[in-house]
């Protein structure tokens, strides 16, 4: 199957818990177990506190649509998704925001809003990477 | 930190002998027309040059190395476009302290035709969480500062079309200018859709142009050829490169270090200017550089270009070059608004000329509000 996206890389050691968690259907996030709060993207060392005792935890991959775009147009020849996209940046519960898709919506700025209700979809790419995507959230 | 104000003057500022699309010009010789020009307008021969200061692909030794000089002080930042106005500020320190004695700092580049040029190449973080999305190139994330903006403050497209009119009314002053002829709101809401909530008309030219801008100290600034413009004051700061890691999406903090420790060492306060250049990659940036400045109260920097403030005969003059928008935009934008801010103040601009420019601020960003370059310019002490 022809891909439709450039496929994420280089995949980095720090962030493989995040990929083999995306591969079987979980949103996992590294947490500081000093200041216990979550962030992305995957290091060594919290943003919040500086400390090394990172460790991982799934999120509930529920979170709100912090802002997006919608593109016209994409510049990278590797991604193919037919235009319009929207482009997105997710607030997660936890707290960690994320780029990403909103998908499964209309790609009209007038049916969006900033701050509504998203959760996490995994768009299968290969064997090895899953990609989370978000769409808007149903009824609870 | 105040001794160091009033220290270092801009004694030469020019372009490359021409900017726009030149296919035939690598990056290299627009870093070396550029900064040939500049050591002429300051009266100095390329000889003098011996602080050499340059960011993007080329570094400061291949710089030095194609101008057929030895630096004794060199220095390649890279921080994004704002990384020319921050080493304003390096240079000053280095010429304070006599580390060099005539600085240079060189902008070439060959935005659009791509000329000399090694491609570009993701690197680890947008190359793992971003790219796979379609993110990619500046409007795919400027764009999320701008909708989440609209969305904490009611700024409106309609009000972004307003920077895009206000600055090409600039443009239609400067001959150099890529894009003269007068545009309205409405020519900004029907242009093409590239990404909403931009068309592109809210987005920066791409273009092939080089800038050089040349210090040297106060005491020596008296012999050469122009005018010396003073740098009063000068700021950098850095918070992010990816956006999610910006603090608060609509409110860039390395560019409130960058202006706090500018308008400190100036001995300045934000409504002290009668002379602004701010870096318009989008018709959203200035307003939230006004913003983060303290020029404007937050979700309110947009109104100096509605009220017809920043315009031509208007009391707070903005992007008098006509801008990234609609002068000349490489790449790396930063070098050309301290040029301009350089000819106002030496009161070289003619047409487009502010009259009394004074005071002048330059301000600039590196990637998507990530980090800041900030200046104080006077013509005089």
């Amino acid at each position: 199957m022809d891909l439709q996206r450039p496929l994420p890389t280089p995949i980095t050691p720090e962030a493989k818990p995040y990929w083999d968690g995306a591969r079987e259907g979980k949103l996992m996030v590294p947490k500081c177990q000093a200041c216990g709060k979550a962030f992305l993207y995957p290091r060594v060392l919290c943003p919040f506190c500086a400390s090394r005792d990172i460790t991982w935890i799934q999120a509930s991959g529920r979170g709100k649509l912090f802002s997006f775009e919608i593109a016209h147009q994409i510049l990278n020849k590797a991604f193919k998704v037919k235009t319009p996209v929207v482009l997105a940046m997710v607030e997660l519960e936890e707290g960690p925001r994320m780029l990403t898709n909103l998908i499964n919506c209309e790609a009209d700025p007038k049916k969006l809003r900033c701050d509504m209700p998203v959760e996490v979809v995994f768009e299968k790419q290969t064997d090895e990477i899953s990609l989370p995507m978000f769409q808007p959230a149903r009824a609870r | 930190m105040k001794e160091l104000s009033n220290k270092v003057c801009i004694v030469g500022v020019d372009e490359s002998d021409e900017i726009g699309t030149l296919p035939g010009k690598s990056m290299l010789s627009l870093h070396l027309e550029a900064t040939h020009n500049a050591i002429r307008d300051a009266g100095l021969k390329v000889r003098d040059i011996d602080g050499v200061f340059t960011a993007g692909q080329h570094s400061p030794a291949t710089i030095a190395e194609a101008l057929g000089v030895i630096p004794r002080y060199v220095d390649g930042t890279t921080v994004g476009g704002c990384s020319f106005i921050i080493m304003v500020g390096h240079a000053m320190l280095a010429l304070h302290h006599g580390l060099c004695d005539v600085a240079v700092v060189s902008h070439g580049e060959s935005g659009r035709s791509g000329v000399g040029v090694t491609p570009r190449r993701d690197t680890a973080i947008p190359g793992q969480f971003e790219a796979s999305y379609g993110f990619g190139g500046a409007p795919t994330y400027f764009g999320l500062i701008t909708t989440r903006h609209m969305h904490e403050y009611g700024t409106t497209l309609e009000q972004w079309a307003q920077v895009a009119v206000s600055t090409r009314k600039w443009a239609a002053l400067n001959p150099k200018a890529k894009n003269r002829e007068p545009i309205t709101v409405k020519d900004v809401l029907d242009s093409r859709p590239v990404i909403w909530p931009f068309n592109v008309l809210n987005i920066c030219l791409v273009t092939d142009a080089g800038g050089a801008v040349v210090l040297t100290r106060a005491d020596r600034a008296k012999d050469t050829a122009k005018k010396p413009i003073y740098v009063r004051g000068a700021g950098e700061g850095a918070e992010h490169v990816s956006l999610t890691q910006m603090r608060n999406l609509t409110f860039s903090e390395a560019t409130r270090v960058s202006g706090e420790k500018a308008f400190a060492m100036a001995g300045v306060g934000p409504r002290d200017f009668n002379h602004v250049m701010l870096y318009d990659a989008f018709t959203s940036g200035p307003p939230l550089m006004l913003e983060a400045l303290g020029l404007a109260k937050r979700g309110e920097g947009v109104s100096l270009f509605e009220e017809g403030r920043s315009t031509p005969g208007g009391s707070l003059p903005i992007n008098t070059n006509g801008g990234g928008l609609s002068y000349t935009h490489s790449g790396m934008y930063g070098i050309f608004p301290i040029i301009e801010s350089v000819r106002q103040l030496r009161g070289e601009c003619g047409p487009r000329q502010v009259p009394g420019a004074r005071l002048g601020l330059v301000n600039g960003m590196g990637g998507m509000l990530s980090a800041a370059g900030t200046l104080v310019l006077a013509n005089d002490r």
